[in-house]
C-alpha cells in the first residue's frame, strides 16, 4: 500500500465509516440520553477529537459514506415527531435543508480560492473556485426542487411567490450567470480574474438573499420569517437532531468530494494541454 | 336542518386539529407495521450505494491518470 495512496485504500474507507459511527454515537449521547451534563460535554470533546482524527488520517471519504448511509437509513426508520400537515414529510429536513448548508459551505471555500487567485494568480485556485461554484449551484438546484416538492404537499402549491423561494431563485440565477460569464472569455487569466471578482461579490449577495431578506418579510411561509426563530436550538426535536447534524456533514462532504474530483480532472486536462 | 349539518361538519373539521398531537396524526405506521418501510430504505440505500460506488471508481481511475501523468514527466 503506497504511502501517497493510503487515503484511497479500503482500510481508510473503513476507518472513515467507523469514525462516522462514533460521531453518531456521541451525538446520540448528547441529544437522546439523560446522562449528566459533564458526560455530555465529554461527548462534545470526543466529537472534536474525531474531527481532528479525520483531518489527520484523511479518511473523510469514508466518513461521507458512513454519514450518508446513516442519513438515508435512520432518516426513514428513526422516530420523527408526529406533526399535522407535514406528517412523515418532516423527514425531508434531512435532505432539503442540508443542501443549503452544503451550498453555503462549499461557496465559502470557492470564494476563498477566488481571493487566493486574485492574490497569487495561480490558475489552480481559479479551477477550485469555479468547480466549487458549479457544485454549489447543483446543490442549490437540488435544494430548490426538493423544497418545491415539499411545498406541493405542505403548502398545497409548489410555487406561490414565497419570499424565500423567490430570493433563492434569484440567488441561483446569479450563479447561472457566473457559468455564462466564464464561457464568454477566451483568455484563461482574464476569465479567472473577472469570474473571481464576480464570485466574491455574489457570495454576500446570496447570503443576504437567502438568510436576511426572507427573515424580514412577514409573508414567508418558511420558518424564520418576521423575526421568528428559524432553527433555534430550542425547537428542533431531539430525535431529529441525531440524524439532522450528520446529514449536514454527510451531504457537505459529498459535495466537497464531487467538486474535488472535478478539480483534479480539470488540473489533469490543463496539464495535458500545457496550460498549467 | 342545513345549519345543523354545517355545525356537525365544522365541529368534525375542528376536532381534527384539536387532537392533532399523539396517535391521531397520520404517519406511515401502516408501512412500518407491515415491513414495507424496509423496502423504501433498501431502495434508497441501493441508489446511494450505486452513486457512491460510481464516485469511488471514478476517483480510482482519476488517480491512475494522475499517476501516469506524473510518471511521464
Amino acid at each position: 500500500m503506497e504511502k501517497s495512496n493510503h487515503r484511497y485504500s479500503l482500510q481508510n474507507y473503513l476507518l472513515g465509516i467507523g469514525l462516522s459511527v462514533a460521531i453518531i454515537t456521541y451525538l446520540y449521547i448528547v441529544f437522546k440520553t439523560s446522562l449528566p451534563t459533564p458526560l455530555k460535554w465529554g461527548a462534545g470533546v470526543m466529537e472534536l477529537a474525531i474531527a481532528w482524527a479525520i483531518v489527520k488520517t484523511k479518511c473523510w471519504r469514508g466518513v461521507a459514506v458512513g454519514l450518508l448511509l446513516f442519513t438515508v437509513i435512520a432518516g426513514f426508520l428513526a422516530e420523527a415527531p408526529r406533526l399535522i400537515v407535514v406528517n412523515e414529510s418532516i423527514r425531508n429536513l434531512y435532505f432539503h435543508v442540508p443542501m443549503w448548508f452544503a451550498m453555503i459551505i462549499i461557496l465559502f471555500v470557492s470564494v476563498w480560492h477566488s481571493v487566493l487567485f486574485l492574490k497569487k494568480g495561480k490558475l489552480e485556485d481559479d479551477i477550485k473556485a469555479s468547480e466549487g461554484a458549479y457544485i454549489a449551484f447543483l446543490f442549490g438546484i437540488l435544494g430548490l426542487f426538493s423544497g418545491m416538492i415539499w411545498a406541493k404537499i405542505s403548502w398545497l402549491k409548489a410555487w406561490h411567490g414565497d419570499p424565500k423561494q423567490m430570493a433563492t431563485l434569484i440567488g441561483l440565477l446569479m450563479y447561472a450567470a457566473y457559468t455564462i460569464l466564464r464561457g464568454s472569455f477566451q483568455d484563461d487569466m482574464q476569465r479567472a480574474r473577472i469570474s473571481a471578482i464576480y464570485n466574491i461579490l455574489a457570495y454576500p449577495t446570496l447570503i443576504v438573499l437567502l438568510y436576511i431578506l426572507p427573515r424580514m418579510s412577514s409573508n414567508s411561509l418558511h420558518p424564520g420569517a418576521d423575526g421568528n426563530p428559524a432553527f433555534g436550538q430550542y425547537d428542533l426535536d431531539a430525535n431529529m437532531r441525531v440524524v439532522f447534524y450528520p446529514a449536514i456533514v454527510g451531504w457537505t462532504l459529498l459535495g466537497v468530494w464531487i467538486a474535488w474530483i472535478r478539480v483534479r480532472i480539470k488540473i489533469v486536462e490543463a496539464k495535458n494541454h500545457g496550460i498549467l | 336542518m342545513g345549519y345543523y349539518k354545517l355545525l356537525v361538519m365544522a365541529l368534525l373539521f375542528v376536532s381534527n386539529f384539536a387532537m392533532a398531537q399523539g396517535a391521531e396524526v397520520e404517519m406511515a405506521d401502516a408501512m412500518r407495521s407491515n415491513g414495507k418501510i424496509y423496502v423504501v430504505v433498501a431502495v434508497l440505500v441501493l441508489i446511494l450505494a450505486g452513486i457512491l460506488f460510481y464516485l469511488i471508481n471514478t476517483e480510482r481511475r482519476l488517480g491512475k491518470l494522475e499517476k501516469e501523468l506524473e510518471d511521464k514527466k
